[in-house]
């Protein structure tokens, strides 16, 4: 436990850092072999990350549909995703003949790839992060607009109709709705004066955002709620593969690992979402704090960073979990009005409350 | 000329989706040929045939205790009023009735699978609007009442339980204790239903004013049940031509108001609570007595036509039976419900979106192997 808290992250990676610096000659081999470890420990990551996630989505649903959900394979079923992702990388992976085989290849890659690029600036933990650049939100944002093109991709190239249709909406939607999302992001970055994660982070040491920022905050959190959602393409909101009407999508054509890219792709965008939600309004790794109450703000540093970060980000998984086990879908027509008519002039107006608010020093 | 045929776009622009015949929206093997431009429908085509088991012609050479059995293949949610139809039609050309015990029963098992079809419905309905949870609570309470076909007739879902005369076998000693303690389940669950689906903002938007069937269309496509019922067209056969003592039974019929796609929910959701006060009006007054009456080894029915119309779970059934005076029909013809419904789709249809295609087909309830029969 003491070296639990005594070790840093941040000393492990610098003593890396160092350790390469000295060992190997060439400075840009000793970058790459730095970044390509940081890589390889981010997929070490990821995948059992997806693993949980995977069963968490089937316990939760059970749970809400009163049955039991997988029970059989490990114990409490906890092995009954890696059967199942066993079996994707078994299965063939089908080409339709008339694809277009290039890009049929390239979109789940593209997917996957955009989202682990997303997964950089995140604080995981006190001084654990893999890139803290200076426009750590911009850069969130943008890359995982990139997303979209990856759907667009799957959808033209698959030369089925209802991967047409269903990568059209998922164009539609989540070009709409990035800018709510955008906006709601925007008004803690007005409250913090600063684009960069750490600075997000430090900036909520006496309180979280979600506590300090009255009426406003809570808005534009659940704006970004409601906005995200439809982001990652998730239920209420899930009309790029509606099921019962277009049958799976932009996806509907791939088999195998493939497929098991497109699984991937959706669950980290589930925990970049709710990772970024966490650590904008929830203050991230940051412990609960309570103004200027020392020996209570003490005794909160007590539980380790990497804890609260996670307990966090999970609490936020689970609502948005909730969420597709609860609602019906929306048609694409309703999903367009609700941004458009709804989220889009309310997060406007609060953004310009939360300026307001920014300038009169009208937070805690 | 490509992989998907020809008409992949037509020259007006409008791209062709062939929606079925396997896609998990049309509830069976429906094939809709549907025109698109953009999300909006411009025409609906139905392609029919893919489930016929030419059950008419086969009936033809079956004697008139058996062909009542391939009926329960038909619309098989109603699987027991089906089966009643035929019996009650056979009754007619032989000129008895059954005895009052086994009426009773009769129509404590069509409401019973009333109850349970209308229930699987409920699920299917959210299922379709993307709720996936509605289904699990609907099916608690339809095995419940699954459980006790099961253990009056061996059969859960195709009971053929009607014979001419009556019904095959006395019911269990348990059923009306059973049968008390499912109600009080599914009542206490009634409110859940509303709370979970029929309350919702997005199940609202979703429904309301979408799918309009203006009472006259309901009427000349021929449109029976809940779905001309949802127009406001007054069509119940139990109100209209009592058959099995329903006229001694009280019983609103429901009418909903709007013919969109919310009202015919709405008649659904309210039907249930009708056919479980049906339910409970009978449930303590099954009269003593045999519970089938004495016919013939061989039944034979005089040279002539008979016809005789139920009100399945999903509106009007027909059948009509011609008759030489052989031990087997001439000809048999049903006048099956989801027919007639499925013919005004396109009506519904036009002009909305491919996510209401699906809202709309939901709520009409449509059994596939009964449309093509």
């Amino acid at each position: 436990m003491n070296l639990f808290l005594t070790i840093s992250f941040s000393s492990i990676a610098s003593g890396l850092h160092n350790w390469l610096g000295t060992t190997i000659q060439s400075h840009m081999l000793a970058m790459v072999t730095e970044m390509v470890i940081a890589g390889l420990c981010l997929l070490v990551f990821l995948v059992p990350l997806c693993f949980v996630l995977g069963y968490m989505e089937r316990k939760v649903a059970a749970f809400m549909q009163i049955r039991l959900g997988p029970n059989r394979v490990g114990p409490k079923g906890t092995l009954q995703i890696v059967a199942d992702t066993v079996k994707l990388l078994f299965k063939e992976g089908l080409t339709p003949n008339a694809s277009d085989k290039f890009l049929f290849n390239l979109a789940p890659v593209i997917l996957v790839v955009t989202c682990m690029l997303a997964i950089a600036p995140i604080a995981f933990a006190r001084d654990f992060q893999i890139w803290d650049l200076s426009i750590g939100v911009l850069y969130v944002s943008s890359i995982s607009s990139i997303a979209v093109i990856g759907i667009l991709m799957a959808g033209w190239s698959s030369y089925n109709k209802y991967s047409l249709l269903g990568a059209m909406r998922s164009g539609a939607q989540i070009v709409s709705y990035e800018l709510s999302v955008g906006l709601s992001l925007i008004s803690i970055v007005i409250l913090t004066g600063s684009l960069r994660m750490s600075d997000i982070v430090m900036s909520q040491e006496t309180g979280w955002w979600i506590f300090r920022g009255h009426i406003p905050i809570i808005i534009s959190f659940v704006i970004f709620l409601i906005a995200s959602t439809a982001e990652i393409n998730r239920a209420p909101f899930d009309l790029a593969e509606a099921e019962q009407e277009l049958t799976a999508g932009f996806h509907t054509e791939y088999s195998g690992m493939k497929f098991a890219m497109f699984l991937l792709a959706e669950y980290i965008n589930l925990f970049i979402v709710s990772a970024i939600a966490a650590t904008l309004f929830l203050g991230g790794w940051m412990p609960f704090h309570i103004g200027h109450w020392e020996a209570f703000n003490h005794i909160m540093d007590f539980i380790p960073s990497s804890l609260w970060f996670l307990g966090k980000t999970f609490a936020i998984i689970f609502i948005i979990m909730q969420f597709r086990w609860t609602f019906p879908r929306m048609r694409v027509d309703q999903l367009l009005t609700l941004e458009w008519k709804y989220l889009l002039p309310i997060s406007m107006v609060n953004t310009i409350l939360v300026t307001v608010m920014a300038i009169m020093g009208w937070h805690f | 000329m490509s992989l998907l045929g020809e008409d992949i776009v037509t020259e007006e622009g409008e791209f062709v989706v062939n929606i079925g015949p396997q896609h998990p929206s049309t509830h069976g093997v429906l094939h809709l040929k549907v025109w698109l431009d953009g999300e909006t429908i411009k025409k609906i085509q139905p392609h029919l045939g893919y489930i016929h088991r030419s059950i008419e012609k086969m009936s033809e050479s079956l004697s008139y205790r058996n062909f009542i059995y391939a009926t329960s293949r038909m619309d098989y949610l109603s699987a027991h009023i089906n089966n009643q139809a035929c019996a009650l039609c056979v009754e007619k050309g032989l000129q008895i009735e059954a005895t009052p015990r086994a009426q009773v029963i009769r129509i404590l098992f069509g409401e019973l699978t009333r109850l349970q079809s209308h229930l699987l419905w409920w699920g299917c309905t959210g299922l379709d609007l993307g709720a996936v949870t509605p289904f699990f609570y609907a099916f608690r309470e339809r095995e419940a009442i699954m459980d006790i076909f099961e253990e009056t007739c061996g059969a859960r879902l195709t009971q053929n339980y009607c014979v001419p005369g009556g019904v095959m076998a006395d019911i269990h000693p348990n059923f009306q204790n059973r049968v008390k303690s499912t109600l009080k389940q599914i009542k206490s669950k009634f409110d859940e239903y509303d709370e979970l689906l029929s309350g919702n903002v997005i199940f609202e938007m979703r429904t309301k004013g979408v799918g309009y069937l203006s009472p006259e269309d309901a009427i000349s496509f021929g449109c029976t049940g809940a779905t001309a019922r949802g127009s406001g067209v007054s069509c119940d056969i139990r109100k209209w031509f009592p058959y099995d003592g329903y006229e001694k039974v009280a019983f609103k019929e429901i009418l909903g108001q709007g013919g969109d796609c919310y009202a015919r929910y709405m008649v659904r959701m309210a039907e249930m609570k009708e056919s479980v006060y049906i339910i409970e009006q009978l449930i303590d007054n099954i009269p003593e007595g045999d519970f089938q009456a004495k016919t013939k080894m061989v039944l034979k029915l005089p040279k002539g036509e008979f016809y005789q119309r139920v009100e399945t779970a999903r509106g009007e059934l027909g059948v009509y039976i011609v008759s030489d005076g052989a031990a087997s029909p001439y000809r048999i013809k049903y006048r099956s419900p989801n027919f007639s419904n499925l013919s005004a789709l396109e009506t519904m249809a036009k002009g909305s979106k491919i996510g209401d295609l699906v809202a709309i087909m939901s709520t009409i309830d449509l059994v596939i192997p009964d449309v093509d029969r």
